[in-house]
């Protein structure tokens, strides 16, 4: 029976719990890419440094309350900092739509092209995000580190494995729970998020409903910005701010958003938490084979994002449109 | 006419760069502009010929590379000796298990069958292929796993390498092109890029194959003489003698023949490189003009129609896929050739994907001459930024200080320091690099979305 | 091209009917402002409307059922209602309510997505969803194109019974004969010219408009 138990605290602690969390930051950065696929029709490619964007300038606002004596008792800093980030982070999105995506927009250019100027927002967020606070890893976490420590649970179940509970894993879960849910909320009930998913459904009929573009786009871009930041706000606290780690994330992020069917937010979330749960699963089971190496032990991570990229390869090859069918635009 | 200016104009920049900082520093620069240029040559095949978004560019770079290491290196018997045999049966395995999936998949009609069936024999793969594998690797790489820990190279010329190269990536391009092509442009994209942090994510940890992190390096490179080699020659220090005056008693002799001796290498590498460049454009331009080009084209513009025609266009996508991919494979090989190195850790997407999309789009898609333009540009305009924004930051430290520390007084509590401005300009110097990328792409694509040489120019030389 | 569409459709259902490339599409995407008018003006109860594009035209009062991808397919048959309605900002239950005692089935699909239902209930949702603003004018592009005979019988039903409402409809359409023969007015457009304007059964009576094309 301890076996079981013991078997099952180890499957909670590398396995579970680090899924769940990670399963919700992707799944955050997911709905990101989804909304924008979906309701203005390209591929972000700048989606991961608007991600780091967002989260620098959380840090920021962190930094400048923690400097002011501000905190926020057991949780961290950055939870106050986030509206301000979000503000900031909208702000620039919807500054480099009007400088750059409306022309095209207007000019109704072919999605690919909207793409490739993706990659060129790309280049100078990141550069903004170099200029600003540098490549170097930044440490952002306050309060208290974990909700369950494992001695404290070893002394208290007298198993030998200790659960441990980070308060970021905890966090991370609830908050992309309340972002979720109130997203839905609002694409479900309010006026303006059914007009954004009738825009994304027909953008024709949507126009001559009298449904005003500029006013989607508009909320489109907000809450791009406010999923990016929390995403990589909830990122970042867990691990830490790596600017170059951003990118990286892109790429588990467009495999579950195209696992769930790009354009389709119900997807993008399972999506999430699939590629989570695989690249953890598969990272818990592979280990044993591979013989670590000091430093090769680190690099490992590198096949944890091949994981992704396989289910991708995967879905690609059997059902392109996903598990939600997604819209798969021309083109 | 305007191709001819705009090179000249490019010839002018790098001329400049060698007289303002050095001629080592320009062939460096030159060499690299080279390599890119082909880079651009195989992608704007891709995209430029056929509306392909390619965002793997990485990949076939890094096979590229991996290849010329492949071939070119000498081998590590005593690697051999430990794991070769088994790592080779496992490789003969996959050969075999490919061949079933395939088989399967060719001669099955049922859909469910067919699908569970690649399913289970890929895990079947998997349990059988993991115990030979993994002794072999675990042999090979104990072996001197500081140094060595690998299975070494064929041995064999560096050129050798970089024919293969080509060969290997086409192939990998089929693979990628099977599996990813046919889809929406985006999606091919975002497969693309997935696919290649993969084939770097296998580099970075195969180390039987390639040393993993830990580089490979003292790589051969003949026909290209080494430094030292060319330090101690006779005949290399007569000519260094005949040309500066200088004699073997002189002081500054050695460090000349130095010098010399380091231009010379470049210098070949130039003629090696451009004669590649060459060749790979004079066949693109051929392809180009040729009634497949044509089609290509016709197909890219509308592939309703296309296809309503009847055009296979699918085989026609991947035909160009591959032979973007090969081109793309050779550039890769000459990259690590020239390093004399294979740093898989350095194949990061924005270097080796991003940039060179900057390139074609900048230089004018579906333009070969183009491609090559943006090539020689952007890789100058990436490299010399960073020196570019250092001048500029030391120019305004000393114009700055005086300025400035009227502000000090006047903004007070705020202590924003003229030390701490200048400081925090020096270390954003070297990030300058991508501001401008990112201008230079979204200026390029809003206000000349053909590039600088457009694909139906009057110089068409297409 | 240049034709005069009668004005005076006060309540009433006209038609528009042609052979193939007639014009008639064209003629329908230039009354909704798809197109731009170069010569004459469209008018709607009196007041001009050639300059408004064509949201500002809904606004107006004008109505349009597109014949194709005419309702969101993924949203419920409630929701397209609700889009239908988006102009308007007060309370339109009321409305609501309407369409549903004139199209029972979307009541009891309402909570269904609408590219679930069939093709004819699908033309049920389109024209609801565009009568949620309150029209003047309904207009209707080839509503019964791609359907059974059986539907389409029941859509001519319908049609009637909004014109009954007081809303004025006109039509472009295909099956000339059927359409003539329930339509107050008709409007027969042969190579971009109107040539002929009469009532519904004085066309279909007219010989001049038999040869023309009557039969398809």
């Amino acid at each position: 029976m301890t076996d079981i138990l013991n078997a099952l605290v180890l499957m909670l602690n590398f396995v579970v719990i680090p899924a769940t969390s990670y399963g919700a930051q992707l799944a955050l950065g997911a709905l990101g890419v989804t909304l924008v696929y979906g309701i203005l029709r390209f591929g972000n490619f700048a989606h991961g440094d608007t991600m780091a964007f967002g989260t620098m300038f959380t840090i920021f606002f962190t930094w400048l309350f923690q400097s002011v004596g501000i905190s926020f008792g057991f949780l961290p800093t950055a939870l106050l900092a986030l509206p301000f980030g979000i503000l900031v982070t909208s702000l620039y999105v919807l500054g480099m739509d009007r400088v750059v995506y409306r022309h095209y927009r207007a000019k109704r250019s072919a999605p690919v092209i909207l793409t490739i100027a993706s990659v060129g927002v790309m280049f100078v967020t990141n550069s903004m995000v170099r200029f600003m606070i540098g490549t170097d890893d930044q440490r952002f976490a306050d309060g208290e580190r974990f909700i369950l420590k494992a001695r404290a649970f070893k002394e208290w179940s007298g198993l030998r494995e200790g659960l441990k509970f980070k308060t970021t894993e905890g966090l991370t879960i609830l908050v992309a729970a309340i972002a979720v849910i109130a997203l839905f909320w609002f694409l479900q009930r309010t006026r303006t998020g059914k007009a954004m998913r009738a825009y994304s459904d027909n953008e024709d009929l949507a126009l001559l409903s009298g449904i005003n573009p500029e006013r989607v786009v508009m909320v489109t871009w907000i809450l791009t910005a406010a999923l990016a930041t929390l995403a990589g706000v909830l990122f970042g606290l867990d691990k830490s701010f790596k600017p170059f780690t951003y990118f990286q994330l892109l790429l588990p992020i467009f495999a579950a958003a195209i696992l769930g069917g790009i354009g389709n937010p119900t997807g993008a979330i399972v999506g999430g938490f699939v590629v989570a749960f695989s690249e953890k699963f598969l990272g818990y089971v592979l280990p044993d084979t591979w013989k670590p190496e000091g430093l090769m032990q680190l690099l490992t991570v590198d096949y944890k994002f091949a994981v992704s990229f396989i289910i991708l390869v995967a879905v690609l090859l059997i059902r392109p449109t996903g598990i939600f069918k997604g819209k798969v635009i021309k083109g | 006419m305007r191709p001819i200016i705009l090179f000249f104009l490019m010839g002018l920049a790098l001329l400049a760069v060698g007289f303002a900082q050095s001629w080592a520093v320009m062939l460096v620069i030159l060499n690299l502009c080279l390599i890119s240029a082909v880079m651009s040559v195989g992608l704007n095949m891709q995209w430029g010929y056929a509306g392909l978004f390619n965002a793997g560019v990485m990949a076939f770079t890094a096979i590229g590379g991996i290849v010329a290491v492949l071939i070119s290196e000498a081998p590590v018997p005593a690697g051999w000796a430990a794991g070769g045999l088994p790592i080779l049966f496992s490789g003969f395995l996959v050969a075999a298990f490919i061949g079933a999936i395939y088989a399967l998949r060719r001669f099955v009609s049922k859909g469910w069958i067919k699908n569970w069936g690649t399913v289970g024999l890929v895990v079947l793969a998997y349990f059988v292929i993991r115990p030979f594998f993994d002794g072999g690797v675990t042999s090979v790489e104990a072996i001197n796993a500081a140094s060595a820990g690998h299975l070494g190279g064929l041995g064999l010329n560096i050129l050798v390498g970089w024919f293969v190269a080509a060969f290997v990536a086409a192939g990998v391009g089929w693979v990628i092109g099977r599996i990813a092509l046919g889809l929406r442009a985006d999606y091919l994209a975002i497969a693309t890029l997935g696919i290649a942090e993969i084939v770097v994510a296998v580099s970075k940890n195969e180390e039987w194959l390639t040393r993993g992190v830990k580089n490979i390096s003292g790589l051969k490179r003949a026909p290209v003489p080494r430094e030292t080699n060319l330090q101690q020659a006779e005949w290399f220090q007569n000519f260094v003698s005949n040309f500066t005056g200088l004699t073997p008693a002189d002081e500054a002799f050695k460090q000349t023949v130095i010098e010399w001796s380091s231009v010379f290498v470049k210098l070949c590498f130039t003629a090696l490189f451009a004669t590649v460049l060459a060749i790979v454009l004079f066949l693109a331009i051929r392809a180009l003009n040729s009634p497949w080009g044509r089609m290509m084209r016709a197909i890219r513009d509308n592939e309703e129609a296309a296809s309503a025609m009847g055009k296979n266009v699918v085989m026609r996508h991947r035909e160009v896929f591959i032979l973007g991919a090969a081109i793309m494979g050779v550039a890769g090989a000459m990259l690590t050739t020239l390093d004399g190195q294979f740093t898989p850790t350095s194949y990061q997407p924005l270097r080796f994907t991003f940039l060179i999309w900057v390139m074609v789009i900048v230089g004018g898609s579906g333009n070969n001459l183009g491609a090559v333009l943006g090539g020689f540009l952007i890789w100058f305009v990436w490299i010399e930024a960073e020196v570019a924004a250092q001048w500029f930051s030391t120019g305004i430290e000393g114009s700055l200080s005086g300025v400035l520390d009227v502000f000090i007084v006047n903004i007070g509590s705020f202590e924003i320091q003229v030390k701490d401005f200048t400081v925090w300009l020096k270390n954003a110097t070297p990030h300058f690099r991508y501001l401008l990328m990112g201008l230079v792409l979204l200026l390029v694509l809003r206000f000349s979305p053909k590039g600088l040489i457009p694909e139906a120019s009057a110089a068409r030389t297409r | 091209m240049s034709f005069l569409i009668g004005d005076n459709i006060y309540g009433g259902y006209g038609v528009i009917v042609g052979p193939n490339g007639a014009g008639k599409s064209t003629a329908m995407k230039a009354l909704l402002g798809m197109l731009n008018v170069r010569e004459g003006a469209v008018r709607l109860n009196g007041k001009d409307i050639t300059g408004m594009s064509p949201q500002d035209r809904v606004s107006e009062g004008m109505a349009f059922v597109p014949q194709t991808n005419n309702v969101f397919a993924g949203m419920t048959v409630q929701e397209n209602l609700e889009m239908g309605a988006y102009l308007r900002r007060d309370d339109f239950t009321g409305t609501m309510e309407q369409v549903f005692q004139l199209f029972p089935i979307l009541g009891e699909k309402r909570r269904q997505l609408a590219g679930e239902l069939s093709g004819g209930q699908r033309q049920q949702v389109a024209v609801g969803r565009a009568l949620m603003t309150q029209p003047s004018v309904l207009m209707l592009d080839e509503p019964t194109a791609g359907v059974s005979p059986i539907v389409m019988d029941e859509l001519f039903d319908r049609i009637l019974e909004v014109r009954d409402t007081g809303i004025a409809i006109l039509m472009v359409e295909q099956n000339a004969r059927q359409a003539l023969e329930i339509a107050d007015k008709g409007y027969v457009l042969v190579q971009g010219e109107n040539k002929y304007t009469d009532t519904g059964e004085a066309l279909l009576a007219d010989p001049e408009v038999r040869k023309s094309f009557l039969g398809g």
